[in-house]
């Protein structure tokens, strides 16, 4: 699956997307923000208060609930300040 | 079928000639609400604005807004315009128009729009200053959220 980073979340993670082969464990939008802040420290950064984090799938806002399991592009972000 | 025309761009746009399209021939229309947000200059400290945003999302999620105001609304035309990439001070950043036979609803519709964009629709400004400074990631309001939980 593609996963794509924005604003500060981007800056902190160091890119604006890659490929990622999700393990099994990793179900959900939060399970997957916890898991990739245990790859090094830009990810920790990006994640470190994980409930100001937004996400979607596939182009729609997701919760943190949401299932990733069928997902192709998964985004993360800062709240959105647009308008 | 849907009356809404939705836009991302790095381009600016022209309020009055996207307001005289929403009416040109025909005589249906009563009222058009025309809302343009503009660049503040923060009093002087503001060079200029990064608006980053999320391709294919950005378009899809304005259209979804478009489409919720047009459930909400009897909408006769519906302009959106949203912006990226660099802005000055003074310069146009985004545009909502709707046309409606009352006013009531052009009104209501484009306060929607803009309350529901500022919190759903994926940019993310940042400050560039004119004193060098690093402005930063502009930071979410809270009256911006609460403002779309209103509606």
């Amino acid at each position: 699956m593609k996963a794509v980073y924005f604003a500060w979340v981007r800056e902190r993670i160091g890119k604006p997307e890659e490929e990622l082969e999700l393990p099994p464990e990793v179900a959900t939008v939060g399970d997957m923000m916890a898991w990739l802040s245990r790859r090094d420290e830009g990810y920790a950064q990006a994640f470190d208060q994980p409930a100001t984090i937004r996400a979607a799938i596939d182009h729609v806002h997701a919760r943190h609930d949401a299932s990733v399991r069928e997902a192709r592009e998964i985004a993360f972000f800062p709240p959105m300040t647009g308008g | 079928m849907s009356v809404a025309s939705v836009s991302v761009q790095a381009q600016d746009f022209d309020p009055a000639a996207e307001t005289e399209r929403l009416t040109a021939g025909r005589a249906d229309v009563g009222a058009v609400v025309t809302f343009a947000g503009l660049c503040r200059d923060e009093a002087g400290a503001l060079e200029v604005l990064e608006i980053e945003y999320y391709p294919g999302m950005a378009e899809a999620e304005i259209g979804r807004v478009a489409a919720e105001a047009e459930s909400r609304w009897p909408l006769l035309g519906l302009r959106v315009i949203h912006r990226h990439g660099l802005i000055r001070p003074g310069e146009r950043i985004v545009l909502v128009a709707a046309a409606s036979a009352h006013r009531s609803a052009a009104f209501e519709a484009a306060a929607f729009l803009m309350d529901y964009l500022k919190t759903r629709a994926p940019f993310w400004k940042r400050e560039r200053r004119v004193d060098g400074g690093a402005g930063g990631w502009v930071q979410a309001k809270d009256t911006d959220e609460a403002a779309a939980g209103r509606w």
